[in-house]
């Protein structure tokens, strides 16, 4: 049966950004505001979210994700106030995927994924359909029956982004979704990535260069809260010379631009 | 239209590839033909006739995929039911479980004669009032669900989500003490049921602030201080368990269940 096209699906975007945020503040925890005065407007495409550990990554996309209120400034989330009535309708158009995602272990993945659906309000005619769909587009459809506690760790993640997606998102939150996949599935992954990046707000956060570099159209460095640069992985690379360290052009404009924000605690 | 039907000479001529006719008269014999069941007979007997090549590689490549699909699994059964995650996470049946065990503790030590040390009461009436609390938080409580980031990311997280896993948890748990307590004869159903409405009708409301996981430790903390160690130390039936209490009960049933309804947008929102 092909794909019926929404009216929603072709409607005009009446947003300027998927994302916008404006001196946004998000508290990790009771005191330490791990999102500090950020300012940020992402548009369709695929993001890498690069930044070292503990400068608010996870914070930062768990804020988007809806799941935390910010503590102060603005964040815009497809025209909609993240703290807006309209919450319901927002989330159906987000799809999230945990740094460490809880899962029970007694699914199978299929189960797993239309038990999501079912969270996300997919209409109950579609489930099937758009679980094979997302199974399919992860590469996890021979394991699909297969129960979530026999799965490897990369398959685990390959599970988690196929909830992620089975809704069709607008706006898609990756946290850490290549840990424990390995160099094939990395690729296929950047595949994937490049795939979704094309009419969706796809933010990828990750701490390896190479990821960015691969598979992403735009490249947001994040540090202590704050946006230090964002651009195309060509304008990272551009940033760092010969004297950084680093073993690529794009480690060098990496470390280039984080020397400034050096943690207290040296660099480990 | 002249004809219901394709000439067998235009469709023929179809089967050859069509070149000859012109691109309407194509695309009507297309139309006609993905609505025409007879006419799609017609130019399957057409082909090997008029374009032996075509008709070999259908042939080729079902020679091909034959053995495949003769193997290809079925679909297996589905083990477990649809609709029951939506009520309950697997990640609260051993608390349902603990929750059933405690009962038949209770009734246990209830059988083995009250014993002196709560003043003779049922031990049964003690826990049935807050059990049922105990099992709804468990069907709730962040930390014991593995999934919960995922949930609160979710449309469906909020109030309705909340009370369809409340409902599960007292349809496991309120049956078996209402069958404990009428095994025992020791409490009757209104001395408790309501109490237990009460409390677990409160602790959603202050759900909504602390967390129902909080509230709920809270409340049966509050539980134990105020009729437990009273019980103890007097050997008598609890205040507030007497009938003449019940109104009492019913009204902060009441209050719990609006305060719910009030703040039914708070159990959706981001957390700070």
């Amino acid at each position: 049966m092909p794909r019926a096209v929404s009216a929603a699906s072709v409607a005009p975007k009446t947003h300027a950004w998927e994302i916008r945020a404006e001196g946004l503040l998000v508290r990790a925890g009771r005191k330490k505001m791990a999102v500090n005065g950020l300012d940020l407007a992402l548009g369709t495409g695929a993001h890498g979210l690069l930044g070292p550990n503990g400068a608010g990554k996870t914070t930062l996309i768990r804020a988007l994700a809806t799941v935390l209120r910010p503590a102060g400034g603005e964040l815009e989330l497809l025209g909609t106030a993240a703290d807006g009535a309209d919450l319901r309708a927002l989330r159906r158009r987000i799809g999230y995927l945990p740094q460490d995602f809880g899962y029970y272990r007694r699914f199978t993945v299929r189960e797993f994924v239309e038990y999501m659906a079912w969270l996300k309000e997919v209409p109950k005619a579609e489930i099937p359909g758009a679980v094979q769909r997302a199974v399919e587009r992860v590469g996890l459809a021979d394991r699909a029956d297969h129960r979530m506690k026999t799965l490897s760790g990369g398959m685990v993640r390959r599970a988690g982004i196929a909830q992620a997606i089975v809704n069709d998102p607008d706006l898609l939150l990756l946290d850490e979704p290549t840990a424990g996949l390995d160099p094939a599935q990395r690729l296929r992954f950047r595949e994937l990535l490049q795939e979704l990046g094309r009419d969706t707000c796809v933010v990828v956060s990750t701490h390896l260069v190479e990821d960015v570099a691969a598979a992403c159209s735009d490249v947001v460095l994040f540090a202590d809260g704050r946006l230090v640069f964002q651009g195309t992985p060509d304008d990272l690379a551009a940033a760092g010379g010969p004297e950084h360290p680093g073993d690529s052009p794009l480690e060098r404009g990496y470390s280039a631009l984080l020397r400034h924000t050096e943690q207290p605690g040296g660099i480990w | 239209m002249s004809t219901d039907h394709a000439s067998a000479g235009l469709i023929d001529e179809y089967a050859r590839g069509g070149d000859g006719l012109p691109a309407d008269t194509v695309w009507a014999l297309e139309a006609h033909l993905e609505g025409c069941a007879p006419c799609r007979g017609l130019l399957a007997a057409a082909v090997p006739a008029a374009a032996p090549d075509v008709a070999a590689l259908v042939g080729s490549v079902h020679a091909a995929l034959g053995p495949q699909l003769g193997t290809a699994r079925p679909v297996p059964v589905r083990r477990r039911a649809r609709w029951l995650p939506a009520w309950a996470v697997p990640a609260v049946t051993p608390w349902l479980l603990t929750a059933v065990a405690v009962v038949v503790l209770a009734l246990t030590l209830d059988s083995a004669g009250p014993p002196d040390l709560l003043g003779r009461v049922s031990p049964l009436l003690l826990v049935a009032p807050v059990l049922p609390l105990c099992a709804a938080a468990a069907a709730w409580a962040p930390g014991l669900d593995p999934a919960h980031e995922l949930t609160a990311a979710a449309p469906r997280s909020g109030l309705p989500l909340l009370l369809r896993r409340t409902v599960a948890a007292l349809a496991v748990v309120l049956p078996v003490l209402l069958a404990a307590g009428w095994l025992t004869g020791a409490m009757s159903a209104a001395q408790w049921l309501l109490p237990s409405l009460a409390f677990t009708t409160t602790a959603l409301a202050l759900g909504s602030v602390v967390g129902v996981g909080r509230a709920a430790a809270a409340l049966v903390a509050v539980w134990a201080a105020a009729v437990a160690a009273p019980l103890w130390a007097t050997g008598r039936l609890p205040f507030v368990l007497r009938p003449e209490q019940l109104p009492g009960w019913a009204l902060l049933l009441v209050l719990g269940a609006a305060t719910v309804l009030a703040r039914r947008r708070a159990y959706s929102a981001p957390r700070t």
